[in-house]
């Protein structure tokens, strides 16, 4: 199981400020171990932000992704105290979730 | 003058008036680049997630034991983390030793948590993947929460003053295969490895902005970096005799360095290239 992700959503004016770390390897595929192997491509594929029950971000990212990727974005019509929920799923179908509160 | 030569002159004069505009645009030196892209990083540090990591290892009972850190003394009483940072090393009467945080760290998951000593060292760094250390998860949450706090190492401490005495010797002492002394790199100004600048440690201003920076994230390694690891890389790279982790001597240049940090705000878990 992967580690949870930091996320910090703020209100700014009329507009909510998302920044979110994720924990992950992204692993591009391209690298070789120490015995000369290919290290095989680990990357998160789908990221999707809820704000309550309504979409607001799908991104479909690849291998050029760095590892432990920061996104960082801007959506309006959110609230204090409002719900900002986010997921990944990432090439081996594993994903997980987290959420955070607007402040 | 013929009127070609004339007009190619004037054009080389015209062409190198561009030239200033965009090389006055474009001049980047490489240290400003690097700036830059410190700057560009600096929002969103990963060392964000160890330090949630290392929070939740200090809260939760671990070792044979099932202690939590909540004993741990870092010298400003059993379980305070705030500010701690910012004043080790210091002398601990309970080891009759001055540590870092990391020699701290091994000693209370020895004596109270229960770990042998083996155990506790057997991932002393790790490798940016699946090999985790402990101490640089709780090194990154230590450390974060000493942020802002004025570095204030004891050096009035008797013991303590010892060691940075005996750090400020190593720091300029020549030895090893290449005859070489922290202080050939980081004696003077304008030093570099690579593209990389070398702090000038041996100067006070050097030191301070320097030593509150670690631990920090290593982007080119995906992994955060103690103290301990700085030093311990620093002697691979001088060909040294590999540095014991929490050895005296990796105390006692930490003592130093921290030492003469003092007084500077402390600003760590930093990100770096």
């Amino acid at each position: 199981m992967a580690d949870p992700m930091k996320i910090r959503a703020n209100l700014t004016g009329d507009s909510t400020e998302v920044k979110v770390l994720m924990s992950h390897e992204m692993e591009t595929g391209q690298r070789k171990d120490g015995q000369g192997k290919p290290i095989p491509a680990w990357f998160i594929q789908n990221v999707k932000v809820m704000h309550n029950d309504k979409v607001v971000l799908t991104a479909q990212w690849g291998p050029a992704v760095a590892k432990n990727p920061f996104l960082s974005f801007k959506f309006k019509g959110g609230a204090k105290g409002d719900k900002v929920r986010i997921t990944w799923t990432d090439n081996h179908n594993d994903t997980r979730t987290d959420e955070t509160t607007i402040g | 003058m013929p009127s070609t030569m004339r007009r190619r002159l004037a054009a080389l004069a015209s062409a190198s008036a561009l030239a200033l505009v965009f090389g006055g645009a474009f001049a980047q030196s490489t240290e400003e680049g690097i700036a830059q892209y410190r700057e560009a990083l600096q929002d969103g540090n990963p060392a964000e997630l160890w330090e949630a990591r290392g929070e939740e290892m200090w809260k939760k009972p671990r070792g044979p034991k099932q202690v939590s850190f909540a004993a741990c003394d870092l010298g400003l009483g059993p379980g305070v983390v705030k500010g701690a940072y910012a004043q080790m090393p210091r002398y601990f009467p309970d080891a009759n030793r001055v540590m870092d945080l990391e020699t701290r760290l091994l000693w209370c998951m020895v004596h109270q948590q229960g770990y042998t000593e083996a155990d506790a060292t057997k991932i002393k760094f790790g490798d940016g993947g699946s090999k985790r250390s402990d101490y640089e998860a709780l090194g990154a949450y230590v450390a974060s929460q000493s942020r802002g706090v004025k570095m204030n190492v004891p050096l009035d401490e008797p013991h303590v003053r010892d060691m940075f005495h005996l750090g400020e010797r190593m720091f300029f002492f020549r030895g090893g295969t290449h005859d070489f002394a922290c202080a050939t790199c980081h004696g003077d100004d304008g030093k570099r490895i690579r593209l990389q600048d070398l702090p000038n440690l041996s100067k006070v201003e050097g030191a301070r902005k320097a030593y509150t920076t670690w631990p920090a994230y290593r982007v080119s390694q995906g992994e955060v970096r103690t103290f301990q690891w700085r030093l311990n890389d620093c002697f691979r790279q001088q060909r040294f005799p590999e540095l014991e982790f929490g050895s005296d001597a990796s105390i006692a240049l930490t003592a130093y360095l921290a030492g003469r940090a003092n007084g500077a705000e402390y600003n760590g878990p930093a990100i770096k290239r």
